[in-house]
């Protein structure tokens, strides 16, 4: 834990010290920017990932986020999981971004959420508003098992009213069944 | 001639008695020409709507054939067709003229401006029987003349039908722009005809599922933010709009009941949406679902006595009645596929639904009992349907893939469907009682 914080605090002194060197660095990587929203995200699955190292987080951040930043929680951990048609069930395939979500999470204790829930377009309005608010409480569950205190987990449905995808067919509602976790306010 | 039965147990729809046009001509002063609205066999009828004489007279009398036309009971004749012209509500018509060219009904009025305000006399003429069959008379401001109109039409419809009508009405909807990935959701209000659209709120909150009250030109709907939902209750004449209050998680599907003192709607918490019916008046809320599945858009039967809502609670969404104290919970959808967005008929005689079956969307028709049920329409994705007053046309949007949502009717035996004249995007539409 120790390292952890003198690696955060190591970075900080580095992100102030040197902006234009870090910078200049960030922009040689592969990655060019980092967004400051949740980038739509093109696979309909996130890699699988494991814990994340406790230290090291220059080598960890490679597009140049501040670790516990929602940059690195958006980058570093991914911030979307996605669910099978008319099911709010976590998927196997999920959980290891939702461990390394709740891991995060852990970390960072003074960081809330919101969990967004969503739908795909083959469902009318008002079942649908109800099927995300499932999903988001499937995730918010998830989280607080694993540890994270529930008061620092809020949740939504968008239902189909906010589709990452704008196409229609499976792709796109594979991409528009999810849950978004969104870091409302304590991140660095 | 006795008036038709409204049962519905035959393929509904207009019925023109043409077959009997040998009797008309040959019987006696008392028989009329008539629409039987429950039998959809036969062509519809032939109607003659000359330019009324006056200011607008014209524009009158296109949107009274219009509104006919529309709803796949009549079928204006050409006015290029017509013998007589320039006929006055002051004579009688030549009979012979519109026998001529086959008209059955013939309508025609004159407009005055007296003073600021606007007079408009019509007559009805069962040409074949060569009598009168309406004869009234309307005052308005000149502006309202489209209104105007729409009253004339429902007249028409009422009088050859039996039925009211329910043209003098408007429709709440939600305008949408700005694309699907970015769109921009505003309440917006429009005639049933699509004329005079106007915005009701300002796109910054995303809008969703409106309602009439069935007696008072208030709705409530759904306003849907980043991190919270509400239910506003929006008074359309005064402009007066307030919230239903705070609650513990989501808030959504408001319907009113039929004496609008109370509007039911769902709350979501911990992923659990269940029924709640709030008295607008104590500001009391009762609930009446508490299964753990999602309980949604309840829709209360014309006497107010009973619910018919959605629910997956057997594991997938069906449509359940209850009374409206919560009590007696069951299921009345019983066919295979996914049935949501339970609407009762304002005549309680029939439930509409979407129904979602091999991939394709349907709007749909059943009895309180589940039985009957009948699929108006078809396509990739048809949504959320709302009576006219009369239950006998239904408004829903419609989806191509890719594409805007797009306002619809269908009439309730599925013949006439068609696409409303409103050329914008639009979704979520709710249909007013008749206008005062």
């Amino acid at each position: 834990m120790m390292r952890s914080v003198n690696g955060n605090t190591l970075l900080r002194l580095a992100l102030v010290g040197a902006a234009a060197a870090s910078l200049a660095a960030c922009a040689s990587k592969p990655k060019p920017t980092y967004p400051t929203q949740a980038p739509p995200q093109t696979q309909p699955q996130a890699p699988p990932r494991t814990e994340l190292p406790p230290a090291a987080p220059v080598t960890q951040a490679p597009t140049g986020a501040l670790p516990g930043s929602t940059e690195d929680f958006v980058v570093n951990v991914g911030d979307r999981v996605y669910f099978d048609t008319d099911s709010h069930d976590v998927r196997a395939d999920a959980t290891p971004l939702l461990d390394a979500q709740s891991a995060w999470l852990r970390r960072y204790g003074a960081v809330k959420v919101r969990i967004e829930g969503n739908a795909d377009e083959r469902g009318t309005r008002e079942y649908n508003l109800a099927l995300g608010a499932r999903r988001a409480n499937s995730v918010r569950d998830y989280l607080v098992e694993k540890g994270v205190t529930a008061d620092r987990i809020s949740t939504i449905s968008f239902g189909k009213e906010q589709p990452i995808d704008a196409g229609s067919g499976e792709a796109s509602w594979d991409k528009n069944r999810n849950a978004r976790t969104a870091v409302v306010s304590g991140a660095r | 001639m006795t008036r038709s039965l409204r049962s519905f147990s035959a393929p509904v729809m207009a019925m023109v008695l043409l077959g009997l046009l040998a009797v008309f001509l040959a019987a006696p002063a008392r028989a009329e020409i008539e629409v039987n609205v429950n039998r959809g066999d036969v062509q519809p009828l032939p109607v003659a709507v000359p330019a009324f004489g006056g200011t607008q007279g014209a524009d009158i009398a296109q949107v009274i054939a219009a509104n006919l036309q529309r709803s796949g009971l009549f079928r204006p004749l050409d006015p290029a067709s017509f013998v007589e012209k320039n006929l006055t509500a002051a004579v009688q018509p030549r009979f012979g003229d519109w026998k001529t060219i086959n008209a059955q009904a013939l309508v025609n009025g004159q407009v005055t401006v007296e003073g600021g305000k606007l007079r408009v006399d019509f007559r009805m003429w069962d040409v074949f029987a060569e009598q009168q069959m309406l004869g009234l008379q309307f005052t308005s401001s000149p502006e309202n003349w489209r209104r105007v109109a729409h009253k004339i039409s429902d007249a028409v419809y009422e009088r050859l039908t039996g039925e009211k009508g329910y043209f003098d009405t408007r429709v709440v909807f939600v305008a949408e722009s700005g694309g699907r990935a970015k769109v921009i959701k505003r309440l917006a209000i429009m005639d049933q005809d699509g004329a005079n659209p106007s915005y009701l709120t300002s796109g910054d909150s995303i809008v969703m599922t409106p309602r009439f009250s069935s007696n008072s030109q208030e709705i409530t709907y759904m306003s849907l933010r980043p991190d919270s939902s509400s239910i506003f209750l929006f008074n359309l004449e005064t402009a007066r709009r307030e919230s239903l209050g705070a609650f513990p998680g989501m808030v959504f599907a408001p319907r009113f009941s039929p004496d609008g003192g109370k509007v039911a709607f769902s709350v979501e918490r911990g992923g659990n949406s269940d029924i709640f019916v709030m008295n607008l008046s104590s500001r009391t809320s009762t609930r009446l679902t508490s299964d753990p599945s999602i309980d949604t858009s309840a829709s209360f039967s014309p006497d107010g006595a009973r619910i018919v809502f959605n629910s997956d609670r057997g594991g997938s969404p069906q449509l359940y009645l209850m009374g409206a104290d919560g009590s007696g919970q069951r299921r009345i959808s019983g066919g295979g596929g996914r049935y949501t967005t339970p609407v009762w008929s304002p005549t309680g005689e029939f439930i509409a639904f979407t129904k979602q079956t091999g991939g394709e969307f349907h709007i749909g028709v059943m009895r309180p009992d589940g039985s009957d049920e009948r699929l108006l329409t078809s396509s990739y994705l048809d949504e959320g349907p709302t009576w006219a007053p009369n239950g006998r046309v239904l408004m829903f949007s419609r989806e191509t893939p890719g594409g805007p949502p797009k306002l619809w009717t269908v009439d309730v035996t599925g013949r006439v469907l068609q696409p409303m004249p409103y050329p914008g995007a639009g979704s979520d539409p709710a249909w007013s009682p008749l206008l005062n």
